[in-house]
């Protein structure tokens, strides 16, 4: 059996209710989060966020992102088809230990929010060379 | 399909769904019910055209196809999964693979006028109404 070694750094979801700073309707934006040797990586959903729009914010453990989306057309426009709703993505997440939170930074994209949280470097795994005696 | 692949039963998902299930809560919004058609679209009536929106965060024009004919609309396209490299996924809500959406609009589109474009992963299409769909302003003199 080949498993990956997990360290013990973790970002978690959580149910936690993030302060509102502006009324409407908020949404939670899917998001990927996988691991690196060095990094966990955080992706996420923001369609019509631009990077100015986005605040990440983290303390104590506790990250949360926050991207603002302007409203898109006339608000008494005539709909035809209304599969989705269009407001501010909010989401918070838990993260472990492991994480160097000073070295957190991120960028969007066409879209995606990309987040890299670097490990500590006592979180990284360690290899251990097994020689034969 | 891209709707299928947005939700692998791996243990820890079925576990979690069970786990829901047991203490009466919802899952969050992100998963959707099994199935629900991606890209979702919102379609509203603007004078004489219509105007199509997708959210397709993460695609370039080149993964997007669209095509009208009459009063049909199609968008389809593919969203790649990121890099094959061996990183372990914690948590994987954003689907991938091919897609496809058939719409029947209310009117006539003039096919030739139609334009898309991609912003901040926001795709909109312009769909101006064909001659004949459009409302004409009759005149009305006094006698």
């Amino acid at each position: 059996m080949n498993h990956p070694t997990q360290s013990e750094c973790k970002v978690t979801t959580t149910t936690a209710e993030p302060e509102r700073t502006r009324g409407g309707r908020t949404y939670v934006p899917a998001v990927d989060i996988l691991e690196r040797d060095d990094e966990l990586l955080l992706r996420a959903d923001v369609p019509g966020a631009r990077a100015d729009d986005i605040d990440i914010q983290y303390e104590r453990g506790t990250l949360t992102i926050q991207a603002r989306v302007a409203p898109r057309g006339d608000a008494n426009r005539t709909w035809v088809l209304r599969e989705y709703g269009v407001g501010d993505f909010v989401r918070t997440f838990q993260v472990g230990e492991g994480i160097d939170s000073q070295r957190i930074s991120a960028e969007v994209r066409d879209g995606v929010l990309t987040l890299h949280l670097p490990k500590s470097d006592a979180a990284r795994t360690r290899k251990i060379t097994v020689r034969s005696g | 399909m891209f709707a299928l692949q947005r939700f692998p039963f791996t243990p820890a998902l079925e576990l979690r769904r069970e786990m829901d299930r047991l203490f009466n809560m919802f899952l969050p919004e992100v998963f959707e019910p099994l199935g629900s058609p991606y890209p979702a679209l919102n379609v509203w009536e603007d004078g004489e055209r219509l105007v199509a929106e997708a959210e397709v965060p993460g695609l370039a024009l080149n993964d997007l196809e669209i095509l009208v004919r009459g009063n049909e609309l199609t968008i389809q396209g593919s969203r790649k999964g990121v890099n094959g490299d061996d990183a372990v996924y914690h948590r994987r809500e954003r689907g991938t693979g091919d897609f496809v959406r058939h719409l029947t609009l209310p009117v006539e589109i003039d096919a030739d006028k139609v334009e898309a474009t991609l912003k901040d992963g926001v795709l909109t299409v312009i769909l101006p109404k064909s001659e004949q769909a459009r409302a004409r302003r009759i005149t009305v003199k006094s006698a």
